[in-house]
């Protein structure tokens, strides 16, 4: 790797960091000014004041922000997270195990659902303006046009409801064996999948279709080359970088974007605990949660940029 | 062989102009012999590029070929499959783009991509084809050939570019090259340098070519023969030699005879010193490179100055240091004899008005959303506060010396010609009433017949208001036309300078020498005679410059 | 009127299907009290009676406590569609203000603006909405703000992406050598030439701003009842599917072909702004 490059990278890599500290800032600082006062929301009107002030010290509402932001964060650093108010259990542990589930959801969902989205751009692209391309683009623009809620009740009322092949509801469970596991997950899987793989679809045609009007695609065609060969050689490898772009985005989408999946289907993720903990007003639940989200995002992001710039062959091969 | 190389005939190509279908190759037919040069000659939308690729038996995107038939050895290619075309191209029949800068593909390297054709096609196994690239590479001057291939395109110069896609042109043995404008985009000095590389690989090699140029004076170079096409029609075609000393038609004549020079008024009595550039020098913002050393230049009340140097250097930066764009790190900038500050932002409103721009591309130099009387009438508004009725006449007093006519106060500047845009962003620097016009390379975007027409407009204007003009292009043509004094600029740093005479007369500093014999002639023995005077040593070259830089 | 002609000459098929959606739905919206048989949260029948159509008393039966669906959907039409557009143009005026004020300014009030954009915009939208509306209640007029407000961010970045490329233009340097304040240069010279790829944006995120909402009157933290929303009514009925009853597709449906509508008729749109375009 050459210096221009890394010094590019390098400062993403130091900008996400700034960003990641500014969102947990954000999020804690944030979360508590907004709610004002929890514990007596939590505790109800009827309460005793000195209930709700036991409650207030406990949180360590009584201290000024920053240090309970410094306290926040050095917990935090030490794998803390507080304890939830609603069933006072462990924070860290609740999200751990709702964490590898989401991930489950997500990465079983990528497996798939990358390969077959930039496929179908790139056969789009290939075929474009013709019945193939115009299929599929309609067909794509619908499922990223509906509210995810829609495409899952559809696939319930088909697979679960109807032809009954499939469970209406995802429980999982750690004790179930993979095949299992994937059975009862397929439905959320296909969902998600079905979003994605649109988006990562038309990106990717997209990209194609934008550089077919570059002069060095017209003498490819003047070289006598053929269609696929130009769209492959020529156009896909100046394509990467939006196309990887996309498709990061949508793994950040995949993690953070299953609240609504997950409710439906009552899957025991991450997107499943963060509306329970909203609804309950659990705070440290909902810090910890947004935290887990943020940091999801901003490490996604920050990979896309970097993939990115790493695609680009202007900036990988320099003078 | 009796049979032609390639033999087209009665050939009809539309384009789809707004969703309709016009004809912009209207029924032309041409010829071509084993081994000769033909040359397409004509101004924007001539149809010279559409009908070149023909031999292809290419129509560009939004083009059809409606009629007319293209026999290539014998072999008629209208109405061919696809796949029997892509045996042809890249084969028998080569290409070479305008700009090889975004005609190679910047993912692959050279090598990857001049073994493309002959290996696809079958003629070369990648071993052979990288031998053969090292061997054009080599006969096309390029530096180091061995290893020059294993670059990426952007790490290779423009000119280099354009001698590797000839190279790469010649991989395949084809036996017709189309040209398409291939040092249109290059500096002037650059420019002689490819020619002559081209011109000698491709006569070394007996390969028939379509040489597609704007610019007469470098077709006279390369082509055998040459046709003169203008709107898609056919309006002169005949042996180079004979119509260049003998054109039968008034357009030809028009095109031979635009590089005219007038003559020059420079008054060395006055000396009312308008603007003084002095001891200037200047970075971008978060660089490290001064892109301009030292400059020091005094613009005399009424006179043109002419700033003339190749892209890079730095001619362009000293009017945005003038205008306040780009303040200096050092020197200053004086009118009248008062410094003016070195931000824009910080002028009074008065000095702002006294230093007026023009634009090379009229098309962005104009908001597309406003009509053409509020684009004249605002600077009268803002600088001289006339409103309502006052302000509409005085736009068309304006419309009236830039020869519009009144009506197009109404349009938008996408329902003008190029000419007629850049004639009102004249009157929009017009209505300012200002001293000093910069003029940044407004011809160049223009047709030659075009850009005749505003030079005379910016004469006549200087003559009637005794405006002074900072005049900076590349064209020396153009320095020749209207300069009284010029600078000549290289690398940020001024060579020389004085009025028209002392510059342009023998004794010659080097640069300005290079720059000077670099400009095609119309004579076809121009640069042969030139290269041959280079080689014996008695002409500068680009390398012998910067050798002694 | 000639106007409107050239509109639909210059649409394409898909497009003109998107512009019959949209004014079907805007229809129902807009005479929603004179279209719909029954009141907006009137219980007129039995919890989850059958679709009737044209032939049966409730053309999409009743909901999950006997209201009827259809008069849900029409008057869930005009809230859903009313919340949106409000918030989109409240985004919409924030973020492109500002956006344009980074883009025209440059230096350290861009640096600034987008500094601070960067930061928010790195938490989801949906997880941001979820955590503010948690705290400061969901009163319609809130909404309003707090979406108006996260929507603002992407269309800051947006608004100065577009400001930025116009502002490379000769023209606006030649208004900067002119001396033109700022207001001249983002009122007359940014603003006019970035209304085109504004409007499609503003399509794409009425759309996003529609979805959100739903989402989140799915979660429960949208309008709130008895005002019918199409989101709230999909959760609501949510159980009938257990028992094969198609009730809470028919608003989720609607807010899929609604987002549909809009997409088809900006598609082309978006890809004319954004440069992309089909050639060959």
């Amino acid at each position: 790797m050459n210096n221009v490059l890394f010094d590019i990278v390098f400062k993403r890599l130091v900008m996400g960091i700034f960003i990641l500290f500014g969102v947990s800032l954000l999020i804690t600082l944030g979360v508590e000014a907004l709610a004002g006062d929890v514990c007596s929301a939590m505790l109800g009107q009827a309460a005793e004041p000195s209930t709700v002030a036991a409650c207030q010290a406990k949180l360590g509402l009584n201290d000024p922000m920053h240090v309970r932001y410094w306290h926040w964060l050095v917990n935090v650093i030490q794998g803390d997270l507080g304890t939830s108010l609603a069933n006072n259990r462990e924070v860290s542990e609740q999200i751990g195990k709702r964490l590898g589930n989401t991930l489950y959801l997500a990465g079983t969902t990528a497996l798939f659902a990358v390969p077959i989205g930039i496929l179908l751009g790139v056969i789009a692209a290939l075929y474009r303006n013709s019945a193939i391309d115009y299929t599929i683009s309609t067909t794509t623009l619908t499922t990223i046009s509906s509210p995810e809620f829609f495409l899952a009740y559809v696939l319930m009322a088909i697979f679960a409801v109807n032809l009954g092949w499939l469970p209406a509801i995802s429980n999982v469970s750690s004790s179930m064996s993979f095949l299992e596991r994937l059975e009862v997950s397929a439905l959320p899987v296909a969902t998600l999948a079905l979003i994605t793989i649109a988006h990562m679809m038309r990106m990717t045609r997209a990209s194609i279709v934008s550089l077919l009007a570059s002069p060095y695609i017209e003498m490819a065609k003047l070289k006598g080359l053929t269609p696929g060969r130009i769209i492959v050689k020529h156009a896909l490898p100046n394509a990467w970088s939006p196309i990887i772009q996309v498709v990061v985005l949508n793994l950040a989408y995949m993690i953070v974007g299953v609240v609504v999946i997950e409710v439906v289907f009552v899957y025991p993720g991450l997107g499943a605990l963060i509306v329970d903990a909203v609804l309950n007003r659990d705070l440290p639940v909902i810090q910890g949660t947004a935290m887990v989200f943020a940091t999801a995002y901003v490490v996604l992001f920050m990979l896309a940029d970097v993939l990115s710039m790493l695609a680009n062959p202007r900036l990988r091969h320099r003078r | 062989m009796s049979e032609k190389l390639l033999e087209v005939k009665d050939l009809l190509i539309e384009a789809d102009i707004d969703g309709e279908w016009k004809p912009i190759v209207n029924h032309l037919s041409m010829t071509l012999e084993r081994g000769e040069i033909l040359g397409l000659i004509g101004e924007s939308g001539a149809g010279k590029s559409t009908f070149g690729l023909t031999a292809l038996g290419y129509a560009k995107p939004g083009c059809r070929i409606q009629s007319g038939s293209i026999k290539l050895d014998g072999v008629e290619l209208v109405g061919k499959s696809d796949a029997e075309l892509r045996s042809i191209r890249g084969n028998k029949v080569a290409y070479v783009a305008q700009s090889a800068a975004a005609s190679f593909n910047p993912a692959h390297t050279l090598v990857e991509q001049f073994a493309e054709s002959p290996v696809q096609h079958g003629n070369m196994t990648m071993a052979e084809a990288v031998k053969r690239s090292v061997e054009l590479f080599r006969q096309l001057d390029l530096p180091d050939p061995e290893h020059i291939g294993e670059r990426y395109p952007h790490q290779v110069s423009g000119g280099q570019l354009q001698r590797a896609m000839t190279a790469m042109a010649l991989g395949s043995d084809p036996d017709i090259i189309i040209f398409d404008e291939p040092t249109t985009a290059l500096d002037v000095t650059t420019q002689i340098e490819v020619l002559g590389a081209i011109k000698e690989a491709i006569k070394e090699r007996n390969v028939a070519a379509i040489y597609i140029s704007h610019d007469l004076a470098v077709v006279a170079q390369m082509a055998d023969r040459i046709m003169v096409l203008r709107h898609g029609n056919l309006i002169e075609e005949g042996n180079a030699r004979e119509m260049l000393a003998n054109p039968k038609e008034d357009y030809t004549r028009l095109l031979l005879n635009v590089r005219s020079t007038r003559e020059s008024r420079y008054d060395h009595d006055e000396e009312d010193i308008q603007l003084k550039v002095e001891n200037i020098t200047a970075r971008y913002p978060g660089t490290t490179i001064d892109v301009l050393k030292n400059i020091n230049i005094e613009i005399i009340k009424g006179k043109t100055v002419a700033v003339v140097g190749e892209s890079g250097s730095g001619k362009s930066t000293l009017a945005r240091v003038i205008t306040g764009l780009l303040p200096p790190s050092q020197g200053s900038v004086r009118f009248h004899g008062r410094e003016l500050t070195p931000d824009l932002r910080s002028r009074p409103k008065k000095d702002l008005q006294s230093i007026q721009m023009i634009y090379q591309m009229a098309d962005v130099a104009m908001n597309p959303r406003h009509k053409i009387k509020d684009i004249i009438g605002r600077p009268l508004e803002f600088y001289l506060g006339i409103k309502g009725k006052q302000r509409e006449a005085h736009v068309l007093e304006l419309l009236r010396q830039i020869e519009i006519p009144a009506d197009y106060a109404d349009r938008y500047p996408a329902q003008l010609s190029g000419g007629e845009k850049q004639r009102v962003c004249i009157a929009r620097a017009l209505a300012a009433e200002p001293e000093l016009i910069i003029c940044d390379e407004v011809t160049s975007a223009l047709d030659q017949l075009v850009a005749e027409g505003i030079l005379d407009l910016l004469l006549n204007l200087q003559k009637e208001l005794n405006v002074s003009y900072l005049f900076i292009t590349h064209d020396l043509a153009v320095v020749k036309a209207i300069a009284d004094e010029i600078v000549v600029m290289y690398q940020g740093g001024v060579v020389e300078q004085g009025t028209k005479a002392e510059i342009l007369e023998p004794p010659f500093k080097p640069y300005t020498e290079l720059l000077l014999s670099s400009v095609p002639e119309m004579d076809p023995d121009w640069m042969d005679n030139l290269i041959e005077r280079r080689k014996r040593g008695e002409a500068p070259t680009a390398e012998s410059i910067a050798q002694a830089d | 009127m000639k106007f409107l002609t050239g509109i639909w000459d210059d649409l394409n098929l898909s497009a003109r299907i998107g512009l019959g959606i949209v004014a079907f739905f805007a229809t129902f919206a807009i005479f929603a009290p004179w279209l719909a048989p029954y009141g907006e949260s009137e219980i007129v029948g039995d919890v989850w009676e059958d679709f009737g159509y044209f032939s049966g008393e409730f053309f999409f039966g009743t909901d999950q406590i006997g209201r009827d669906l259809l008069s849900r959907l029409i008057y869930g039409a005009r809230n859903t569609m009313a919340l949106a557009i409000v918030s989109t143009t409240v985004s919409f005026t924030a973020g492109a203000v500002l956006g344009f004020v980074a883009a025209t300014m440059g230096g350290r009030v861009d640096q600034f603006l987008s500094r601070i954009v960067d930061v928010c915009i790195s938490i989801p939208t949906l997880i941001a909405s979820l955590i503010i509306l948690s705290a400061v209640g969901t009163a319609t007029s809130t909404l309003i703000l707090v979406i108006g407000i996260i929507y603002a961010l992407p269309v800051f970045r947006i608004a100065r992406a577009v400001a930025m490329d116009i502002e490379v233009m000769d023209y606006v340097e030649a208004a900067r050598l002119r001396g033109e304040g700022l207001w001249w240069l983002m009122s007359k010279e940014i603003l006019p030439n970035a209304m085109t790829p504004l409007a499609a944006e503003f399509g794409v995120r009425f759309c996003f701003v529609f979805l959100l909402i739903a989402s989140l009157s799915f979660l429960g933290l949208g309008l709130q009842p008895p005002l019918a929303d199409w989101g709230a009514m999909v959760r609501g009925n949510a159980d009938g599917i257990a028992w094969g009853f198609m009730h809470p597709i028919i608003p989720a449906a609607c807010i899929a072909l609604l987002t549909i509508g809009i997409n088809l008729l900006i598609d082309r749109w978006v890809h004319k702004a954004s440069g992309l375009r089909d050639d060959q």
